[in-house]
């Protein structure tokens, strides 16, 4: 009941997205090695509006997926779609985050915002006007002048937020975007991409090795096996939103996090 | 405090080196026509100031001009050897190759080419200057770091946004370490054009005073000479400060 005022799609609507045995091999590390199979055999539906995790270990594939799913990445067995098209390349209603904010340090923040609007040839004062509300929206609205290496690394990754939110995407692909934060950073950081969710109603893939961040955000996890990257549990947190810190501390979060600890094989069923 | 001692020791090197000449001058009893005394080089730069400042412009001038030639003919070639794969497998090794040919030889053949003129000195400052610009751009051009591509990838830009967008810009620090060395080079360029063949130019007045054992005036000489190729690199080193913020944290 709550997910449904989230804007997920009533059960049995067509998809929004879908991974249809996504598999993924790379060619051996030297000349004569085995291939690496990253990802074997992917399958997940996405609903709009939904926010899942993709959970696992480093090197599980997780990230690929997330790649592939961004068009930025070539699958090599199976397929994703969109709305219903094959992904072969990054869509224009597509956002990205990375792992590092990526930003470009000969450009102001704003200007930094503004970059996918300018690439798209729509960098106009509507844009402009949006990007500012966004960098309100995250606590930078004083810092549009500034410069990337003037801000904290809490405040940069806030800007490539900023950066992917502009062009109203309908799916934000972020790669474990507050990773390199400290752990209060990466707390406010969670609550405010949820805030931001739920203004913007826009569907959100996560990848995280962090078990609580996972959970906390998620209405949905995928836990992901050691290479080769395997979905061996699919968690429906069935937590209410708005999410607060407090929730962290329930017995259904914990509960949540001995489940997709088992997954992951840190404790014991 | 700190500042203070930053700018003072340095000039306190200079000053302790000028003493050490003047003494050994003078306890050596050192005759004039092999090492003259530092007062005895202030007082023919204050007596030849007119001549030097005049062949000392004229030497600026070639070597300015050398490494303004040198980066508009340098930079488009960088562009155009780091975005073909031909034309990189094609000149890439033979310009790494240059870089090794003491270009200095080749001096006496521009003279005879292009006469004692400006033309000569211009083409002897532009070939020392042209390749650290091409070979450093080129090497910017090429690093640019893989994550502002991607970057670039995801919001879907053409190869001609991701150049001018990204990888350009990502380049401005190599372009300008490589303008560094390029101008020093270029005084040194325009110099040796002068001392094979010219009838004016600092290094031409070098000549003539060394010839008629003027060693104080050849020594003021030296001195102008300095001042131009320091004059020049700190003019680098202004556009430089200028473009810092631009650049925030880019290493290289």
């Amino acid at each position: 009941m709550s997910l449904a005022s989230e804007g997920a799609a009533p059960a049995g609507a067509r998809p929004f997205g879908v991974f249809d045995n996504v598999g993924k091999i790379f060619p051996g590390p030297s000349r004569g090695a085995d291939p690496v199979v990253a990802l074997d055999g992917v399958s997940y539906h996405l609903k709009s509006g939904e926010l899942v995790s993709l959970l696992g270990p480093s090197g599980c594939g997780k990230t690929t997926l997330l790649r592939i799913v961004a068009g930025m990445t070539r699958a090599s067995s199976g397929r994703v779609e969109f709305r219903g098209r094959e992904v072969l390349a990054p869509q224009e209603d597509f956002g990205f985050v990375f792992q590092a904010p990526n930003l470009l340090p000969w450009r102001t923040v704003l200007g930094n915002v503004l970059f996918p609007m300018e690439i798209a040839g729509r960098n106009d004062a509507a844009a402009r006007k949006r990007a500012l509300e966004l960098l309100d929206l995250v606590g930078l609205g004083g810092f549009a002048k500034s410069r990337p290496h003037q801000l904290s690394g809490g405040m940069k990754q806030r800007v490539a937020l900023c950066r992917a939110l502009v062009p109203s995407p309908s799916l934000l692909l972020m790669d474990e975007p507050f990773g390199a934060l400290d752990e209060l950073t990466r707390m406010e950081m969670q609550d405010l991409l949820l805030n931001i969710r739920r203004v913007s109603r826009t569907t959100v893939a996560f990848v995280t090795h962090s078990i609580s961040e996972a959970i906390y955000l998620a209405d949905e996890v995928l836990v992901f096996s050691r290479r080769p990257g395997r979905v061996i549990d699919r968690i429906r947190t069935g937590l209410p939103y708005p999410r607060v810190p407090e929730l962290r501390y329930t017995p259904a979060f914990a509960a949540l996090e001995r489940r997709a600890g088992a997954g992951l094989g840190v404790v014991h069923g | 405090m700190d500042r203070l001692v930053r700018y003072s020791l340095p000039v306190l090197g200079v000053v302790l080196l000028i003493l050490a000449w003047h003494f050994y001058v003078v306890a050596f009893n050192v005759p004039p026509a092999v090492l003259p005394k530092p007062g005895l080089v202030l007082d023919s730069m204050i007596a030849n100031w007119r001549a030097i400042v005049q062949e000392g412009r004229v030497t600026l001038l070639e070597s300015l001009y050398g490494f303004l030639l040198a980066f508009a003919l340098g930079i488009p070639l960088a562009v155009a050897i780091s975005s073909s794969r031909t034309l990189n497998l094609m000149f890439y090794p033979l310009l790494i190759a240059t870089q090794s040919v003491p270009k200095v030889a080749l001096a006496p053949l521009i003279l005879v080419w292009l006469g004692t003129g400006l033309e000569s000195k211009l083409a002897i400052a532009w070939l020392v200057a042209f390749f650290p610009i091409v070979v450093d751009t080129a090497t910017g051009l090429r690093n640019t770091p893989a994550e502002y591509l991607d970057l670039a990838t995801s919001v879907r830009a053409n190869a001609f946004q991701t150049f001018w967008k990204i990888r350009f810009p990502a380049a401005l620090p190599f372009v300008i370490s490589g303008s560094k060395v390029a101008i020093t080079l270029a005084v040194i360029g325009a110099v040796i054009g002068e001392f094979i063949g010219s009838n004016d130019g600092l290094g031409n007045l070098l000549l003539v005073a060394n010839s008629q054992i003027n060693i104080p005036l050849a020594f003021a000489c030296l001195f102008g000479l300095a001042l131009i190729g320091i004059g020049l690199y700190a003019a680098v080193v202004l556009v430089e400060i200028a473009l810092k913020p631009w650049f925030g944290e880019i290493a290289h």
